[in-house]
This record gives structure tokens, sequence and C-alpha cells, in this order.
């Protein structure tokens, strides 16, 4: 126990490595033992994250139960590590959602030993750009995340479907999705790891405590690469945003996203929207504010211009669709829509308690999309595997077949959309409570697309559920079997957290809280 | 246990018998419902003690009952949230709790309990009756019970804990909270025969349209909570100095102060909770529910919900408002919808054949009666006619509950299920075949038409009339006059063609009372419907004015901080009241009692061309069709798609499609002529060919993509390396 106390991070960073390692001396036709040795060392992490979040002292300022080790010392790296309010409430988000996609990938039948150590180093990968607090760290751990979902997209997406990209050229639409996924991180990375190793360069590190007291401490009009630190840092600033921008995804960088969930696997899609979207609004939170804090606050404008337009255009787009996964993409455009446009918000005013307000919302609303939308996701699934379709129009009159299924799927869709009582509302009204002394026209604005989300939420209930009984798949061959024990298994759990934060959301944003006032005061 | 520990127990039960439904009883019908109903008796108890609690304390107002918990966290303070009871949520506690019992109990009756399955019967369809066979014989067809009965109690409770919670708030977050919970169990309830195309789009309709008040709403709390700190009642609305500075603070729209913008964003969110026009499009639809069980709870009780919370902002709605002044541009605002939402819907209600749909327009224009109060600074007359309308309305929805359900077992017995059980023209004579449901119907519609003296819907009505009257607000007086004439009007046409004359078809002759679950309810709603009048006659009405105190108007006076005078007596808008109300209900009998089957309305002929347009209901549908829903379509479905699909994507290829091209120049002109050419040798040609081919075949499109890809990249390098 011991070792547990000085390596807790690290335990819980790299636990799924040496799970998956374990897994790979598991002989590939023991499907059975892979997938629960899968899911069984994935609660590890979990059970750890609990220790951790007990262990965790809200008051406390600056980072906790830190860990460096030297890593790269030719240019002063460390692999360094630790959590704060923020990255906790993220990594408890991601060692909870982890074991939940496991589980829902028990009906994966190809390729399964692959599949589980896939998305064991994908759990590495996002953990540590959660945990990370040497800047190199941080985009180590951002690349490794990539490549799992990159090949998770592109060999168990689904089969079918083709992209026509101009005149005559087609390609296999998983190609094409996880090709798309793949190059707009990187295009984003590139940005990203230039303006990283500038001020490493700059200051001969990459610790990003240390990164952000010297950066900020620049005077303004000091001469630096032949320019104005001003001139360097707004185009530092944008380099950043723009990566960060198009992981959330913001509009107009959002069309790799509906491409990508409507191809990956259900798990995939699950933790891609439940947990990788937060890497960009933790990007935001955790290098862009901090390091820009003038940047930010003189292109606050923008960015809540561009948060508006994925809120408005992101509910235009998914009420739109006639396929129900895409359906659910786009809702994910819409709501981290609210998470950029708290972040806007807090932008221009860092400090004032509205700020905190709108910041407080913003983070919240990354936790509880990650719930919904892993949620909504995954049932997606369930009904995709059932029927092999996820066309709106071949459903309708599902009610009265799979009435446990539709329960949840009502629940989960409540959820979404943000109704009182359920987690979402908590935090699409702090967002906009904050924002809106900050940002009045903005958050007026966002209100169409808020308006919108009920409309798409209750497209797909209305699609899938209400209508005549639908004969083809009430009988024979394509009788639709109710939602199963495993699946609701899956779901249980996210159903609890979106009630419970719903009414009383106190534990969570509590500790949220006092990370956003310690760190943006 | 201390009062505020009942109060925050109150809404409990409800939620509780939710969640037992649904997880644990809803295989069992008997218990599901026993579960419900006894939930909401809990929470009767709980708001009567309440209730009685109130009464007993001297100057409940400037005292209340009140408790509160930290919520969210706001950087170093709190939101906190809890529970209020002060006059007004005392006496609108009082008729929600009992109204709410009433309709669980009333359900079991409904929705035919202890009756046999159908034979027929399908989850999301209303029950089509079963056949059964007595002990000579003859075979028979019965109603037959509801098969999502355990579901309909599930979402009765969770509509309770909704209503509870909204009434037990201290602020306006919370009330936020039940009102959406109620919206979500409306959207639920209406849609309840989801497999009915018109009842799933009419569920659709009314969240969404809710919605459109609701979004606006939020703004409304936001903008508050950003001037004050606070969403709770006492901190903002009985606080002298936060009301000074919401007036004085000016907004940035309309030249208007910061109290009347947050008004008027709130009173938006009631005029799509409490249908008024321009959104009242969706409670006419919301007919579609089942049985008008679930029409009362988004009539009679729900959309009371609306003017509940304009009746708390009124402080804020009048901040920079004094008695006597000329209205702000709110205040105008809200009488005017008010006002005018009366009549119009009064006018639709003429020519409405359904039961329920007489009744729906009805609530949607009482309710304008409502806001029209609240606008002119009448505070106890709205909160008076709130509290009788809600009792009197739950009457006649029940009540027509009552009819159909007699309808269909007339139905049941002729076998001829292309007759509309609802529509009055097919009915008839039922006075004799339902006695109880017509005598109680009679109670409630005479209160609904302001029969003088006797009923409580006389008061509250000719309460507003009168204010309207004192104050010089001569075009709302007018308005308001006229919709109640109608209103008597088309009260008395609905009694008549539906209890009088002779039976129109077999089906009503053959129409039954129904059973004691259903009529007991009637009976206990008409006792108020008649005597919760009483506890509101002016003090200086003539011969009876005095004899009893005016309770009402200084028990729910005190919830303000200055208790609002009690008007002079004036006989004009008595005589108004007597007129409209006597002559309507004379004009509404002598106009239908001759009406036989297959004539047309007697009403078309002396309103010609107007006619058809009222029964379309002056065709807003089609209007709010063309003007929002069609053009949002649009945007949807192909606008943003093709936003996303060819100018988004359509860049990012050109981008990838230039790349290829260069890529391939590169080769085809560099690479090939030159470089091969300068120090290629024979074989490595052929080997180059050999890959060449391979590659092509092993998706062509691919590796083009690729291509483009790694050229894309080295362009942005190139472009962020030199800017």
């Amino acid at each position: 126990m011991d070792f547990l106390n000085t390596h807790l991070l690290t335990t819980i960073l790299f636990f799924p490595v040496f799970a998956a390692l374990l897994i790979l001396f598991i002989p590939n036709e023991q499907v059975k033992a892979i997938r629960w040795t899968a899911l069984m060392t994935s609660l590890v992490p979990f059970i750890l994250t609990i220790i951790l979040w007990g262990r965790f002292d809200s008051t406390a300022a600056g980072f906790q139960f830190q860990e460096q080790y030297s890593w790269y010392e030719a240019i002063h790296s460390t692999f360094h590590v630790g959590v704060d309010g923020l990255s906790l409430s993220m990594v408890l988000l991601t060692t909870l959602l982890t074991p939940l996609a496991i589980l829902a990938s028990f009906g994966i039948a190809d390729k399964v030993k692959a599949y589980m150590m896939l998305f064991l180093f994908l759990e590495t990968g996002m953990l540590g750009v959660f945990l990370a607090m040497d800047l190199l760290i941080f985009f180590v751990f951002w690349e490794i995340g990539l490549v799992p979902m990159y090949f998770l997209i592109n060999q168990w997406g689904s089969p079918k479907g083709e992209r026509e990209l101009w005149a005559g050229v087609k390609v296999s639409a998983r190609n094409y999705a996880s090709l798309k996924f793949m190059v707009y991180t990187m295009a984003g990375s590139l940005g990203l790891l230039l303006a990283i190793q500038m001020l490493g360069v700059l200051f001969q590190n990459y610790d990003l405590a240390y990164l952000t007291e010297q950066w900020n401490a620049l005077d303004g009009n000091a001469s630096l690469l032949g320019l104005t630190v001003s001139q360097v840092k707004t185009v530092a600033f944008w380099a950043f945003v723009v990566a960060f921008a198009l992981k959330v995804p913001v509009w107009p960088f959002h069309t790799w996203l509906p491409d990508a969930h409507t191809e990956a696997p259900t798990a995939g899609s699950m933790i891609l929207a439940g947990v990788l979207l937060k890497l960009g609004a933790y990007g935001f939170l955790r290098l862009v504010l901090p390091l820009f804090p003038a940047e930010a606050q003189q292109y606050a404008g923008w960015m809540a211009f561009l948060a508006t337009m994925a809120i408005v255009f992101g509910a235009f787009a998914s009420y739109g669709q006639t396929d129900f996964k895409r359906l659910v993409a786009y809702s994910s455009v819409n709501h981290m829509g609210f998470v950029l446009l708290g972040i806007a918000a807090a932008a221009t005013a860092i400090g004032t308690k509205e700020a905190t307000i709108a910041l407080n919302g913003a983070v919240l609303q990354m936790f509880n999309h990650g719930l919904s939308a892993a949620g909504m996701f995954f049932l997606v699934g369930v009904i995709y595997e059932r029927t092999h379709t996820r066309n709106l129009e071949e459903f309708g009159g599902l009610f009265p077949l799979v009435p446990v299924y539709g329960g949840i799927l009502i629940f989960t869709s409540m959820a979404s959309l943000g109704l009182p009582g359920l987690n979402g509302f908590v935090s699409e009204f702090m967002v906009v409570q904050g924002s809106f002394p900050l940002l009045p026209v903005y958050t007026s604005l966002s209100m169409i697309g808020l308006l919108f989300t009920g409309a798409y939420i209750l497209k797909g209930v209305r699609k899938i559920l209400h209508g005549p009984l639908n004969e083809h798949w009430a009988h024979g061959e394509h009788k639709l079997t109710e939602i199963n024990g495993r699946e609701i298994i899956v779901m249980a759990p996210l159903m609890a957290l979106i009630l419970f934060l719903g009414l009383w959301p106190m534990p969570l944003l509590d500790v949220i809280n006092k990370a956003m006032v310690l760190l943006f005061h | 246990m201390s009062i505020e520990n009942i109060i925050w127990l109150i809404p409990l039960p409800p939620l509780l018998a939710f969640f037992l439904i649904v997880l644990f009883t809803n295989k069992n019908k008997a218990l599901s419902h026993s579960v419900g109903v006894f939930a909401a008796f809990l929470s009767f108890v709980g708001s009567m003690v309440v209730f009685f609690r109130a009464l007993g304390i001297h100057e409940f107002g400037k005292e209340i009952f009140a408790s509160s918990i930290e919520w969210l966290p706001t950087g170093t303070s709190y939101l906190k949230i809890g529970v209020q009871i002060d006059p007004i949520s005392a006496v609108v506690l009082f008729f929600v709790s009992i109204t709410i019992l009433m309709i669980f109990i009333y359900s079991v009756g409904y929705h035919n309990y202890g009756q046999p399955a159908g034979d027929h019967d399908h989850k999301g369809l209303p029950p089509h009756g079963a056949t059964v066979t007595d002990e000579h014989g003859h075979s028979h067809t019965v109603l037959s019970v509801e098969p999502m009965y355990s579901r309909f109690f599930a979402f009765l409770a969770l509509f309770a804990f909704g209503m509870y919670t909204l009434v037990v708030s201290d602020n306006l977050l919370t009330l936020f909270v039940g009102w959406e919970v109620m919206g979500l169990c409306s959207y639920l309830l209406i849609g309840f025969w989801y497999a009915k195309p018109s009842a799933r789009d009419a569920a659709v309709k009314a969240f969404m349209t809710t919605r459109v008040g609701d979004v606006f709403m939020l703004l409304g709390l936001a903008y508050l909570y950003s001037l004050t700190g606070t969403l709770g009642y006492r901190e903002i609305f009985y606080n002298e100095e936060t009301l000074h500075m919401l007036a004085t603070t000016a907004a940035p729209l309309f030249g208007m102060s910061a109290s009347g913008l947050i008004a008027l964003l709130l009173f938006i969110g009631t005029v799509g909770k409490s249908a008024q026009w321009p959104l009242h499009i969706w409670l006419p639809d919301a007919m579609e529910g089942p049985t008008p069980v679930s029409a009362m709870i988004h009539a009679a009780t729900m959309v009371s919900a609306g003017v509940y919370m304009v009746i708390r902002i009124f402080p804020l709605l009048t901040a920079d408002w004094h008695h006597g002044e000329p209205l702000t541009t709110t205040l105008t605002i809200v009488a005017f919808i008010g006002s005018f939402t009366a009549l119009f819907a009064a006018t639709i209600a003429l020519a409405q054949n359904d039961i329920k749909k007489v009744l729906a327009y009805s609530t949607i224009s009482q309710l304008g009666f409502m806001i029209a109060a609240l606008g002119i600074g009448a505070y106890v007359a709205a909160a008076f006619h709130l509290v009788t309308h809600a009792f009197f309305k739950a009457l006649l929805f029940l009540g027509s509950g009552s009819v159909i359900h007699g309808m269909e077992h007339g139905v049941m017995h002729t076998g001829d299920h292309h007759v509309d059980p609802q529509d009055m023209k097919n009915m008839g004579g039922l006075a004799k075949k339902m006695p109880i449901t017509f005598w109680t119907f009679v109670i409630g519609g005479f209160a609904l038409s302001g029969f003088p003296l006797v009923t409580a819907g006389f008061w509250s009505k000719d309460e507003i009339l009168a204010d309207a009257f004192a104050n010089g607000h001569w075009a709302v007086f007018a308005t308001l006059a006229i919709a109640a004439l109608m209103t008597a009007f088309y009260t008395m046409r609905q009694i008549t063609l539906t209890f009088l004359g002779e039976p129109r078809t077999k089906e009503a002759e053959h129409a039954s009372e129904t059973p004691w679950t259903m009529t007991t309810p009637l009976v206990i709603l008409s006792v108020f419907a008649v005597g919760y009048g009483w506890v509101g006659i002016p003090e200086h009405f003539p011969a009876i004015g005095g004899l009893m105190p005016n309770w009402f108007h200084h028990f729910v006076g005190a919830t303000l901080l200055h208790e609002a005078e009690a008007l002079e007596f004036a006989w004009p808008p008595l005589l108004t009241s007597l007129v409209v109300a006597l002559g309507g209900l004379g004009l509404g009998w002598f106009v239908y009692k001759d009406y036989k089957a297959g004539q047309p309305d007697p009403l078309e002929k002396p309103l010609g061309a107007l006619y058809p347009v009222l029964q379309n209901k002056y065709y807003f549908d089609e209007l709010y069709m063309a003007l929002f829903v069609k053009p949002m379509n649009w945007v949807s479905e192909v606008f943003t798609p093709a936003m996303d699909r060819n100018v988004i994507d359509g860049i990012l290829h050109f981008v990838s499609r230039s790349a290829l091209f260069i890529g391939h120049s590169l080769r085809n002109y560099i690479d090939k002529p030159i470089i091969n050419e300068l120090i290629g040798d024979g074989s490595a040609e052929v080997v180059w060919k050999a890959q060449a081919i391979k590659v092509i075949q092993t998706g062509r499109a691919q590796s083009y993509l690729l291509g483009s890809v790694s050229a894309f990249l080295v362009i942005v390098a190139v472009l962020y390396y030199f800017f």
C-alpha cells in the first residue's frame, strides 16, 4: 500500500497499459476471458480514482499527488503529473466511462484482443492529458490518444457506407471518417506543437506551472523572435485555440465529428463523445486561459461567436438528420458549444463571480455531457445492434415492443435536453447564468439553440418510439428484442449519476468550484 | 415535526410513488394505483396541516414558513434553494392538493379499473372494449381496462411532484424545475396514447411551444440573478431596496427599467405555459391526452402555474409603477395579451363541437382574465380567480370526462365505433341518464359563467371587472365584459347540447352514469365551485357584504409588502356582471334548446364567413406552420447540411484535391521526367511501375487522400512558419 500512496496517479495512469499487456498473453480464442479481464482490470483505475477522490483536499491550492521523474533531460522536460479539482473530475469521468464502454463492447466478436487492448491504451492516453503537468508530456499523451481511436473507427467501424469526396471519387465511409478524424486533430496538433516548442525553447523548460508564471511575466512590448511579445502571444494563442477548438469541436471545425461518430463502434462513440471531446475543452481551461488571459479576453467575442454558431447550428443540423447516430453526434456539437460559451464568457472577466459561475457551468457541462452523450450513443448502439439500421424513417412505433428500452431512452434524452431535475440543466443553467451578464447578446442568441435542443431530442423520441405499432420489427426474424441485462447494467450507473447530479450537484460542483476559484482569481 | 420539515416533505411522496411504480409495481394495477393514491393522500394531508397552521398565525405574510439550504456553489457564495409558504402559496397549496387527490381517485374509475382486459387492446392506444358473456349466454361489449394503467399513475405522480415543487418553492429556480417537470409530464400524458399520430404530434407541439416561452424565462432568470445575486422570492419581492434598485436600473432595450424587462421575459414564459396568445396553440391539441384527467391537469392545474408565477413576480412587474398611474410598457403588454386572449379564445370556443375543446378554449380565455387583471394591477382579484377557476374548471373537465365515459358506454352498446363520443352534436338528453354528472356540470358551468351570488366564479370575475372599472381601464373592462358574455353563452350552449333536449343518437340513449370513483370527486369539487366564492365577498357589497369578512383579500393581500386597499363598491361593474352572465346563459339556452340532429349550427347563419374562421381557430396552426415550422425545417434539413457538407467539407476536399494535384504534378513533371530519366536505370523503372500499379489497386482514393493530407499539412506548416 505504501507504493500506492506515493504512486497513486501513475498507477491510475499506467494500469490500463499493464492490463493491455496482460491481455496480450491470453490466447486469441479465449474471447470470454479477454472480455472479462479487460472489464475487471478497467475497474481498477476507477476504484483508485474513487480513493483519490476521497483523499483529495479540494481546499488546497495547486496540484496534489504530484509525481515527478526525469524524462527528457536534454530539453528539461520531466515526467510530471498531478491533479487539481479540474483534472480530478475529468479523470473520474474517464475511469468511469471506460469500464462501461468495455462492458458495452461485449458484443464485439471480431479481433477482440486487439480491440480491448486499444481501448485500454486509449484510456491511458486520455488520462495522461488530464494528469500532465508538463507541456511536452501533455502533447505526447494528446497524440497517443489519437492512434487507438483511429484504429477503432477504421477497423471496427460500421462496414457499410461510402462517402463521395468529389465528382466520381468515393471512399469507404469508415476510412474517410477515421482519416478525417486523424487529419483534423493532426492539423491542430501542428500549431500546438510549434507553440509548445516555442515556449520550451524560450524558457528552457516545459513545466506548466513554471511556464505560466514566466510567460505571463513577459513585458508585452519586449521583442521576441523579431516580433513584439504580444504579437507572438497572439499567434501562439490562436495556435492553441485552433488545436483545442478542432477537438471540442467548435463550429466550423466540427464536420469530422458526425462522420467519426457515425462510423465508430458504439463504445468508440461513447468514449469519443464522453471523454475525447473534453480534451479540447480541458485544453482551453488548463492552457489557454492561464497562459493567455489577455488574448483570451481580447478575442473572447470571437470565441463566443463560434460557440454560439456551434450551439445554434449544431442544434439545427441535429434536427435535420435522419440517421439516429448523426443526430446524437450533432447534439454533441450543440452541447459542447455551451462549454466554450462559458469559457469565452469567463475570459472576458476572469476572477469575477460571473466568470466563476460560467466556468463552474462549463466544467460541469463537460462532465454531464460525458454522461448523457455516452448514454445516448450506447442506446443508439443497442438498437443498431438489433436492427442493423440507424435510419429514423425505418423506426417508429417501437415503444410497445421495447418498453424498458423506451423508458431508458426517454430518460437519457431528457438529460440531454437539459430537463431540470437532471444533470444537464444544472450546468446549462450555470453557463447561461454566468454568461448572460458578460456576453448578453451571444447568450441570448444561443437560446435559439437551446430551443432546438428540444426539437431534435423530441424528434428522436418521436421517430423511434412513438407512432403506430411497427409491424416490421414486431414479428418473425426481425422481432426486436428488449434491452438485456448487460445493457441495463451499462446504463444504470449513468442514469443514477444523471439523476443524482441533477438533484444534488454539490459533491461534484463543490470540487469544481473550489478549483475554479483557485485557478482563476 | 416542525412545519418547515413538513413543507420539505410535501412533494416527496408523489416522487417516490413515481419511482416505485416505474421500478417495482408496474405489473400490478391495484398496487400501482394504491401507491399513487396513497402518495397523493399523504401530500394532501401535509398540505392541509400546513394550510391550517398558516391560518392560525397572526399577520401571516410578515411572518412566513421558510427554510433553505445551499445548493449551487457560485465562487465564494452559494445559490440557495428552499421551501416557503406565504399566504399566496398557502391558498394555492390548498386547491392544488385537493384537485390532485381528486384526479388520482377519479383516474381509477376513468381507466376502467376492475373491467376485463380488452380483446384487441394495444399499448399506446385507447382501450376498445372487451366482450363478456353473462350467465344467460348473451355476450356484451363492455369498457375494458387501460392497457398502460400503471404507467398512467406513474406519470400522474410525477406531475404531482412537479406541481408541489413549484408551489412550495421559495425561489424562481426551483419554481422553474417544477415548471419543467410538469412540462415533461404534460408531454408524456398528451402523448400517452403514443400510437395515435395525432397524440404524438400534439405532445411535441405542446413541449416545443411552451419551450419557446421557457427559454425567454431562462434569460429573465439570468438577468434577475445578475442584478440581485439571488432568485429567492423574499429577498427580491419582499424587499423594498432591491425592488427600488431594479426599478431604477435602466435596461438596454426599449427604454425599459430592468424590472420591466425582467418581468417581461419571465412573462413570456407564462404566455407559453398558460397558453396565452400568441403561444396558445398547444392547449387545444393537448386534449389528445387520454381522458379529461390529463386534460384537466394541463388545463386546470399546470396552466395555473403560469399565472401563479406572474402573481409571484407581481412586485417586480409593478416595481416602477404606482397604483393609479398610467400603465408601464410591460404592464400594458400584460394587460393587452390577457384581455385579448380572453376575448379571442372565447370566440373560438363558440364554434367548437368537441366537449373537451370548448373547455380548453374556455381555459385559455379564463387565464386571460387573470393575466389581464394582473396587467392592471388587480393582484388579489387575479389570485382569487385563479383559485375559483381551478375548482370549477377541474370540475368541468372531470364532468366532461364523465360524459365521454358515459357516451363510450353507449358506443360499446351499439358497437358503432364511428360515433365520436366527444362530439356534443352526438349527445343530448344526457341529464336523465347521468344525473350526478349533469347537476355537477351545471354547477361548474354556472360558476364559469359567473352566475350571480351563489357561484364562486361570479365573485372572482366580478372583482376583476370592478377593478378594471374603478381604475378606468375602459378597454380592458369592455373586452373582458364581452368575453364574459361569450363565456356564459358557450357554456350554456355546451350544457344544452350535452344534457338537455332529446338524445340525438342511439349512443346517447344508452349512455349511463359513471362509477362512484368518478362521481365522488365531482360532488366534492362542486362544493368548492360554489362555496369558495364566499370567502372573498367584498365588504361593501349591497345586502350581503360584510356578513362574512373578506377573508381572501386580507389573507392573500398580506403576501405583498403593501396590501392593496379594498375597492369602493360601484354599481356599473356589478350590473355588467349580472347582465353578461344571465344574458349569456339565457341566450345560449334559447338558441340551442331546439337543436336537432343533423341541423347546421344555429350560429353558422348569423356569423356567416366568420364561422369557418372560428372553427379553424383563425388558422393560427396553418400560419405558424408557414411562418416558423417550414422555414426552420428548411434551415435544418437543407441549409445546414449544405453548409456542412458542401461549404465546410467542400473547402476541405478542395484543399485535399489541390494538394493532390500538386503532388501529382511534382511526380509527373519533375520526379518522372527529370529524376528518373537522369539517374534511373531500366530495372528501377520496372520496380517503380509495379509499385505504382499496386498503389492504384489497393484503393486509389485512399492514397489520394493520404497524399493530399500530407500535402495539406505541409501547406499549413508553411503558413504557420511565414505568418
